[in-house]
């Protein structure tokens, strides 16, 4: 298992060789630069700038140097945060990030399989119909709508939690972003759960489960819901990278100082450095999380085995 | 010879086929959710594309007595309202005020001006504010000092109220929606037009072709969804012509993995095999076997598409890359909408029901269209 572990991290160091050479080039060609403002800089300051940042080589070489210092874990100094190295803002912010999206992920997870698998038991019954329009809901309604909403009705109207800001990491100030990031998630993880537990309820290792006279909690836990938690699973992976690196609607909205809004406004910036930054940390994400869910396949599905 | 002779007989037989169309048609008509959904749809693009003219209010129409008023059924101004406003209109024009009186739609005022006769472009002031119309100066006294200043009452109704510059809400929506669901459509169109063409030659081609081809969708597709929508919109300006563009030029990738798979399934599908015994060239082959076969589930994600497209625009113009005021989208108003809601709910639920309600309804649509071409379903 754990020679399956280092191979898999091993053979996704091309992936990423590509994707860091993919997103190098291609903010490089998008007009203009970090240092164009408004209001043009002198001529000698930019130049100066420029020299200051490396900015006036040519770009196979600054290419050829960020790859370097990539290698040795240096992302480099962020070209609109002045005073702060990208790894600096990193640090700052990828832990509330985290926090936030893996605790959306366990509620959605956990709110999910328990509203799929009741509709799976209740099938075509009011249950089932309550739970698939929750989950439609939840697929249709964007974040954008349901987070002003939310911090609305219970910010504003039942003034229980606060309508937005951060408090300093206050429980009550992560309720709502947290919330906000599941919906989609619960959502997604119920449908997933219920098409995948209605075939299972059906299948013959249940059946004979059920005929063996177990009890129906252990029918439907042990034997069902385990198979029926795969599709979960494989889901489970991308979502979290997804969740883990923050989102800019939610950080905007509620004034969560995590990592999503960074990717919007460096690209938008041209702050060289830190878009290069947050391209191979949602990489590394999505790589490392893939991997997590293989090897959490492995332990659920016996037939799955890793030499 | 012999086939053309058979299917001579079979065109002359008067036996009415059940195609595949029509079979779907019938499966489509059967559901009852999806059937809703297409008339809501119906309505939804009906009242979008003719209601702007209707409301009495142009979308980018400034009303600076109107900032901000909730959404209301019975015409504006209040009552309340006109007595302020006219002493307000009446401000800079440098006479004295006796009480206003409204009768029957129309306010009057008498005007007394102490020191100079009574200036009669003094009405103008009167007919700049939103509220009055046609003023006119009368009762002059002989030596013009005092008069009597009478003006319609302008009603104007914002079934919805107005945003924070004033201008009515209802018309904006409707505009907004005008916007959304012509990006969504056309960015699809682009979408398909890219997907199909790269997915069908690259499975119909196969081997080498097939193989680059589908590299450069992986690397595309390992690319972050987000910078990569932000590269073109920096690429194409903040055009509202070019974002959709853009937006269907990121959209194409699931297309062209569904259509590659379809396409490489097809190709080996025994009427395929058929055909090609019978010596029909590779284009014949792509016309009458696989582009048909195609259709289904290019149909089905077209359907689906649309809401992920329109979704995706709101997003872009929630951030502020998207349109551009004081053209509006459905995504421009919910994120002012947002930015306000402690004061004006309204100004976030109209739109955002508006939003939610159509992409619910595209995604029955687009759920109740594939259980009806799926052919497993029969």
């Amino acid at each position: 298992m754990l020679k399956y572990a280092l191979t898999r991290l091993l053979a996704a160091i091309p992936t990423l060789f590509v994707i860091v050479t993919a997103a190098f080039f291609l903010i490089r060609i998008a007009p203009g630069g970090p240092f164009n403002l408004d209001r043009p800089l002198e001529a000698k300051v930019m130049e100066n700038l420029n020299r200051i940042y490396h900015l006036d080589a040519p770009l196979w070489q600054q290419y050829l140097s960020y790859l370097g210092n990539l290698l040795r874990g240096d992302f480099g100094p962020s070209f609109v945060y002045r005073d702060f190295s990208v790894a600096e803002l990193f640090a700052a912010g990828l832990p509330i990030s985290v926090q936030l999206g893996g605790s959306a992920l366990v509620l959605a997870l956990l709110a999910g399989t328990a509203l799929g698998t009741l509709a799976a038991l209740h099938h075509n019954k009011a249950a089932d119909l309550g739970a698939v329009t929750v989950a439609t809901l939840g697929i249709t309604i964007p974040p954008f709508v349901v987070a002003p909403l939310l911090s609305l009705v219970f910010g504003v109207w039942l003034g229980w939690l606060p309508a937005g800001g951060w408090g300093n990491g206050a429980l009550v100030n992560k309720i709502l972003p947290i919330v906000t990031l599941a919906l989609p998630q619960v959502a997604v993880v119920t449908r997933l759960t219920r098409a995948a537990m209605i075939e299972a309820l059906a299948s013959h290792p249940v059946r004979t489960a059920r005929a063996y006279g177990l009890r129906w909690w252990t029918v439907v836990v042990v034997h069902a819901l385990r198979s029926a938690i795969l599709p979960v699973v494989s889901y489970a992976g991308p979502a979290a990278a997804a969740l883990m690196t923050g989102s800019i609607v939610v950080e905007t909205i509620f004034g969560v100082p995590g990592v999503g809004r960074y990717f919007v406004q460096a690209a938008l910036n041209r702050d060289y450095t830190l878009v290069m930054g947050t391209v191979v940390v949602i990489a590394c994400f999505v790589i490392l999380f893939n991997l997590v869910v293989d090897l959490i396949y492995a332990l659920i599905d016996p037939r799955v085995r890793y030499g | 010879m012999s086939l053309s002779r058979l299917s001579g007989t079979a065109a002359r037989r008067p036996v009415a086929g059940r195609s595949l169309t029509a079979d779907a048609m019938r499966r489509l008509k059967a559901n009852r959710a999806a059937m809703a959904s297409l008339v809501f749809l119906i309505a939804m693009a009906l009242v979008c594309a003719v209601g702007p003219h209707l409301t009495g209010h142009a979308y980018d129409e400034v009303y600076q007595s109107y900032v901000r008023v909730p959404a209301s059924l019975t015409p504006y101004p209040r009552e309340a309202q006109v007595g302020p406003e006219m002493e307000k209109a009446l401000a800079r024009a440098r006479v004295d005020l006796g009480t206003v009186a409204v009768v029957n739609g129309t306010a009057s005022v008498e005007v007394v001006s102490p020191r100079r006769p009574l200036d009669p472009r003094i009405t103008r002031y009167v007919d700049r504010s939103d509220l009055f119309a046609n003023a006119r100066l009368t009762d002059m006294s002989p030596d013009g000092h005092v008069g009597r200043i009478v003006a319609d009452v302008r009603q104007v109704r914002f079934l919805f109220g107005t945003d924070l510059a004033g201008r009515d809400l209802l018309t904006r929506t409707l505009m907004a929606g005008r916007i959304s669901l012509t990006i969504g459509l056309l960015a699809t169109l682009v979408a398909v037009l890219i997907g199909v063409t790269w997915g069908a030659t690259a499975g119909y081609l196969g081997g080498a072709a097939d193989a680059v081809m589908m590299r450069v969708v992986d690397v595309l597709y390992a690319l972050p969804f987000v910078f990569f929508v932000i590269l073109l919109v920096v690429f194409f300006g903040r055009n509202f012509v070019l974002v959709f563009l853009a937006v269907g030029a990121v959209e194409w990738l699931d297309m062209a993995r569904i259509v590659r798979g379809q396409t490489l399934s097809l190709k080996r599908r025994e009427f395929v095999e058929a055909a090609e015994a019978m010596g029909v060239a590779g284009g014949g082959i792509l016309r009458r076997h696989i582009v048909p076969n195609l259709a289904g589930p290019v149909v089905v994600y077209m359907t689906l598409l649309v809401p992920k497209v329109i979704l995706l625009e709101s997003f872009l113009s929630f951030l502020g890359l998207g349109v551009q005021e004081p053209m509006t989208s459905w995504g421009v108003l919910i994120a002012e909408g947002a930015r306000s809601i402690e004061a004006m709910p309204g100004l976030l639920l109209f739109p955002a029901a508006f939003l939610t309600s159509t992409l619910f309804a595209l995604n029955f649509l687009g759920d109740g269209l594939r259980d009806a071409l799926d052919p497993k379903e029969r």
